[in-house]
């Protein structure tokens, strides 16, 4: 069986959840082999065995960390060389889509981005999009060398498949544009406690209705009954509300999980676009002919500052 | 110190038009109103504020498209651009990603730069891997989704605010940047600005201009093939309570009936 490169998005060897939904997508194409790089590379063998990796190939060295982008590319290219796979797969990311850019121009190959489904096909892996603010679905392949593709959070299931997951050191040599950008500083993002964005299976997020960082704090409890992310519209963030981390939008965050509760916000192109694509949605507002109102499963036309409170303690009553 | 700084533009449909495909499934560019990707006004915006903090700074913008493509170009020469090119060519029709780096990284070459500004993304396509795939192609460092940008001497530095982590940058020119949304807001083209954008040189090549073979570009030769665009169903209608004093509770109750509670 051909074999299909997963490039592996940890933390110091914790491998984060798209990689483990790539997973399960890059088995229905072939055996997955999983690229790991930078510290802590060989810690994230024993996870991905356990998720299907049938080899995991791993390269430590401070270029990752110390220059932007093009280290991961050679390492990728480097492990193309080696396997030579039917499909190369990077979880979407900002970072992940340059990477797969570059090394899609270096193998002569065709690349798409944001990839929501994969299956097998007679041309090679078929990639469900959602376009146009979600207007529409595309289903696309690759026509000129290998396919690499890039594929949003949530996509999949993640599924245990217990596979060999033999870890190989992988020879890189990297190229004279390794070195081009220096990262001279970094300063990583304060954990909140909560579920990342784009992995949440809930995100509630709030608008210009929530008017003021501090009355956020509603919106953050809500979140944390139940266990979701939080996310802002562009005009909660832009007021300086909330950080841009978490903008839900065109230009934020695109998110797509199983229920998404939207107060406050009123539902422009800028905000769909980044969560139509959610299983459920809800919403509250105060104005009954916001186009939110459109897209949601039920809505409760209202003042958030009653109906959001009450909503997080009868949540919380039911919970227990 | 001279520098020329040439900015990456796009004319897209506009975002809140009917947007829609082509029957050969390109993006349908006829029917919904064309403008500068918004995305883009950021990078012209900050090769303007490059521009007023330093001497002898050129900005050419330069976009690939159709006839009405002109249209972003004048946009970003009334909001201070010095000059424009206009690659147009009918073999361009369908070009993808990868083809049309290649467009963009000949016509920068030719041009002749220092600093490359482009957007974070499109607003139609999305994909946001010009930037990354012209750096690669012209051999220079990549230097992007910056929230922050500065130029001192031949040095690019700024601040990339990640998924995980903020990052600072620093690179020597000639180097590809790209900025967000978060750069700083675009300035309006002034009353002056777009009388004398009518009188600023707007240059037009096409694909031998910039040695590129027909077979190199276009929907025939993409990368990336689109087998169908199926228009997504429209959600189905919801219910919609009016807040009697128990919407909240209303809304409890519908999120455990679908088990999130």
């Amino acid at each position: 069986m051909a074999e299909v490169l997963v490039y592996v998005d940890h933390v110091d060897g914790a491998v984060r959840k798209p990689t483990l939904e790539l997973l399960t997508l890059a088995r229905r194409i072939g055996d997955p082999v999983a690229v790991a790089l930078g510290s802590g590379a060989a810690d994230t063998a024993a996870t991905l065995a356990e998720h299907g990796a049938v080899k995991v190939l791993t390269h430590e060295a401070a270029e990752y960390a110390d220059y932007l982008v093009v280290p991961k590319v050679d390492a990728l290219q480097a492990a193309h060389e080696a396997v030579s796979p039917a499909a190369v797969l990077v979880p979407s990311s900002t970072e992940g889509k340059e990477i797969a850019a570059r090394l899609a121009l270096r193998l002569g190959s065709g690349i798409i981005t944001d990839a929501v489904d994969l299956e097998a096909g007679d041309k090679g892996p078929v990639a469900t999009q959602s376009v146009f603010a979600a207007a529409f679905t595309t289903k696309s392949h690759v026509s000129k060398g290998t396919p690499v593709i890039t594929v949003k959070p949530n996509s999949a299931a993640v599924e245990p498949a217990p596979a060999a997951g033999v870890v190989e050191a992988l020879s890189v040599s990297f190229s004279a544009q390794a070195t081009g950008t220096k990262v001279t500083a970094r300063t990583p993002r304060e954990s909140t406690g909560r579920p990342e964005l784009t992995e949440a299976a809930i995100v509630v997020s709030g608008g210009r209705g929530v008017n003021g960082a501090e009355n956020f704090a509603i919106i953050e409890a809500l979140a944390d009954s139940l266990g979701a992310a939080v996310g802002a519209s562009r005009a909660a963030v832009d007021a300086g509300w909330y950080p841009h981390t978490n903008q839900v939008g065109q230009t934020g965050k695109s998110v797509s999980p199983q229920l998404y509760i939207a107060s406050g916000i009123s539902g422009a192109i800028q905000h769909r676009a980044g969560m139509q694509t959610s299983k459920t949605i809800v919403a509250v507002n105060k104005d009954a002919e916001a186009p939110i109102f459109e897209l949601v499963d039920y809505g409760v036309v209202g003042d958030l500052f009653d109906v959001v409170p009450q909503l997080t303690e009868e949540v919380k009553t039911r919970k227990g | 110190m001279s520098l020329r700084i040439v900015v990456t533009v796009k004319y897209v449909p506009d975002a809140t038009g009917d947007r829609h495909f082509a029957d050969d499934l390109t993006v349908d560019r006829d029917d919904v109103d064309g403008l500068l990707s918004e995305l883009d006004e950021y990078a012209v915006e900050q090769a303007l504020q490059i521009s007023e903090a330093g001497d002898d700074v050129e900005i050419t913008v330069l976009t690939v498209g159709p006839e009405d493509a002109k249209d972003a170009l004048r946009k970003a020469l009334s909001m201070g651009a010095d000059k424009a090119i206009h690659v147009e060519d009918d073999d361009l029709h369908g070009t993808d990603a990868i083809g049309t780096s290649l467009v963009l990284a000949k016509a920068i070459e030719k041009a002749g730069y220092d600093l490359v500004i482009s957007g974070m993304a499109s607003t139609d396509g999305t994909m946001g891997v010009v930037p990354a795939l012209l750096a690669e192609r012209l051999g220079v460092p990549q230097v992007t989704l910056l929230s922050e940008v500065s130029v001192e001497g031949g040095t690019v530095k700024g601040r990339r605010d990640g998924d995980s982590a903020t990052e600072q940058l620093e690179a020597s020119l000639p180097a590809v940047v790209s900025v967000t949304d978060q750069s700083g807001e675009a300035r309006y083209p002034s009353f002056k600005g777009i009388m004398a954008a009518k009188k600023k040189p707007v240059q037009a090549w096409d694909l031998s201009d910039l040695d590129i073979d027909e077979d190199e570009v276009g929907l025939e030769n993409a990368y990336t093939t689109v087998d169908s665009a199926t228009e997504r169903p429209a959600r189905t209608a919801g219910t919609i309570v009016k807040d009697e004093g128990e919407g909240g509770k209303q809304l409890a109750a519908f999120l455990a009936e679908r088990k999130f509670v």
